[in-house]
């Protein structure tokens, strides 16, 4: 399996040099890097070379890595039905930064960039119709953003008086609390008190 | 005489109503009767699940899967179980395989009997719900039975199952198979030749193999069309590749064909549950591997070692191999997949939940146009949507 995983990814990076940054089977899945002006040509590519045969587009979906200079990774998980085989195709973009849309490539793309335009922001250029999907009408921020907290910023409730749904800031009883038990020999982010007397900080 | 001014109505179908099958808004703008637009508004039943999952342990992440598809939970867990033994790397014993698939097809049952008795509700028939559901509550006792809940089962975790089945759950569930086939017969026999309920699905909502493709379609919507796609067949998971089961196929695809592909799978399932049982042999249901798999009640009381494992894994949890996998199974309603991104941490990073009704929802517009707004109904109920997974 991984054999025929690798000798697509040289087939397709031999005929796509100038798109594809990089090819990798990992977990017996075939992953490849591309520029992300070119995705089109690559989706396309996939889409109709005959030893390739993506005809299915399975999924679109970002992943946040806020550290990064180019901090979203667009994921588009391809199928084929003819080869029996799936493909991950990645590509990294900022907030600023526009995707080629996939539309005219794979209808199917159109709700899955709609997805990720709606929780993380990325846009996607040439969308016939880039609107929120599945957050509230009139929701602002984006919400599967790591800097975006988990208890949101608003929160509904039935006001009698005004006989409607009002919004309002959300009021915690308890704030949220995201346990760290990881070990704190092994990757525990907290500062432990006395830890500081270790690099001599303290005198 | 000044002329009349036509203009299209646009009405709101749901979210309130009752053959949505859940909160779905549909903007339908009709000229007459008959359909130009149709604009779906889903998120109504957003939770926000993926975004939850990245705050919780690889084992705390599993309930939120149950309800996701309500209707066949296990499919799901099964789906992020595949996801996180793939990164993990560990082998699942043959008894834990054999209980996954035997509850995954009692799922699929759960899923298409609700759904071919809805839809059917949907087009004016009133009986075969009533039919179906006294199965389907048969069938939720045995998910009780082996999981103490009726629904929300968080029985399928990551390593195997959580606990292994009673002698007798076993010997009652095959004692089922039998009656249930008859029931099916029964419900077929008031609808595949019933003319009223030909009349509202022959020829309504057809899918073409092209298009099926296109849109990203999977399971018996796309079998509905004609092609033999089923991963428990082409990328066979667990032991679905010793297991001997037909996969049917429609060749219309339109929503009466869907709905013999769907009866037809029902039937295979009842099959898949029997192989399941007579090949089940006592042994391990989780793998043995205590760094993943929590020690057993009793041990815990009488050995150190399973009760300093047992506290590490329900606190801390287990850390995952940093690394990127897709795992999809075929659940009752097509593919449904978990990408998962694993930083080396014992939470996801990130995980993307993949679920057919929400490719299949999509197509409304495209499947809806030129249609009668009565077919609306019967498209819908065909795709067979939960909103629980579409609007995740």
């Amino acid at each position: 399996m991984d054999e025929s995983l690798q000798d697509l990814g040289e087939h397709i990076q031999s005929l796509l040099s100038e798109c594809v940054k990089s090819v990798d089977v990992a977990y017996g899945e075939l992953c490849i890097n591309v520029e992300r002006d070119h995705v089109l040509q690559v989706l396309k590519f996939l889409r109709d070379d005959s030893s390739c045969r993506f005809t299915s587009l399975i999924d679109i979906c970002g992943v946040d890595y806020p550290e990064r200079p180019e901090r979203f990774e667009v994921v588009y998980h391809l199928l084929s039905m003819f080869q029996n085989q799936r493909i991950r195709v990645v590509l990294t973009t900022d907030e600023d930064t526009s995707v080629p849309s996939a539309c005219s490539v794979y209808p199917a793309a159109n709700w899955f960039e709609r997805e990720a335009f709606d929780l993380y922001g990325i846009l996607f250029a040439d969308h016939p119709d880039l609107r929120r999907i599945l957050t509230d009408y009139g929701f602002s921020g984006y919400p599967l953003r790591k800097d975006f907290p988990t208890t949101g910023y608003v929160e509904v409730r039935y006001d009698d008086e005004q006989k409607r749904v009002v919004y309002e800031p959300v009021k915690l009883v308890q704030e949220f609390r995201n346990f760290d038990f990881a070990s704190p020999w092994e990757g525990a982010e907290y500062i432990l008190p006395g830890d500081e007397k270790a690099s001599g900080d303290e005198g | 005489m000044a002329e009349n001014q036509i203009r299209n109505i646009n009405i709101n179908f749901g979210p309130q109503h009752p053959a949505a099958h859940g909160v779905l808004r549909l903007v339908l703008e009709l000229d007459g009767e008959v359909v130009e637009r149709c604009d779906p508004h889903i998120g109504l039943l957003h939770r926000g699940t993926e975004k939850l999952i990245e705050s919780k342990t690889y084992l705390q992440a599993v309930p939120y899967f149950d309800r996701l598809d309500y209707v066949a939970p296990m499919n799901q867990e099964h789906a992020y179980a595949l996801a996180v033994e793939r990164l993990l790397g560990i082998e699942v014993p043959i008894r834990g395989q054999l209980i996954r698939v035997l509850y995954s097809e009692i799922g699929r049952l759960l899923s298409h009997i609700l759904n071919i008795t809805t839809q059917a509700l949907d087009v004016g028939a009133m009986t075969p719900v009533t039919w179906g559901f006294e199965q389907r509550e048969k069938m939720m006792v045995f998910y009780e039975r082996a999981c103490g809940s009726r629904m929300h089962a968080a029985y399928v975790r990551p390593g195997g199952v959580h606990q292994d089945l009673p002698e007798q759950l076993l010997q009652d569930i095959y004692d089922f198979c039998d009656p249930c086939d008859q029931a099916l017969d029964d419900i077929e026999g008031l609808l595949t030749e019933n003319r009223i309920f030909k009349q509202r699905n022959v020829d309504i909502g057809i899918v073409s193999q092209q298009e099926a493709q296109e849109w990203g379609f999977s399971g018996v919507m796309v079998r509905g069309s004609g092609l033999a796609w089923d991963l428990r067949r082409s990328q066979p998971y667990e032991c679905y590749s010793d297991l001997e089961f037909d996969i049917p196929i429609g060749k219309n695809g339109d929503c009466y064909d869907r709905y013999l592909v769907r009866m037809e799978e029902c039937r295979q399932s009842l099959k898949i549950i029997k192989q399941c049982i007579e090949k089940m042999k006592p042994g391990p249901v989780s793998s043995l591997d205590g760094k993943i798999v929590p020690p057993k009640r009793a041990e815990m009381k009488r050995s150190m070692e399973a009760l300093i494992h047992h506290f590490k894994l329900y606190t801390e949890g287990y850390h995952v191999p940093a690394g990127q996998v897709y795992a999809a199974v075929e659940a009752p309603k097509g593919e449904f997949g978990v990408f998962l991104v694993s930083d080396g941490s014992n939470k996801p990073y990130r995980c993307k939940i993949r679920a057919p009704g929400f490719a299949h929802l999509q197509t409304m517009d495209h499947f809806c146009k030129g249609y009668m707004l009565a077919d609306v109904a019967a498209i819908l109920g065909s795709l067979d949507i939960v909103f629980g997974e579409v609007d995740r």
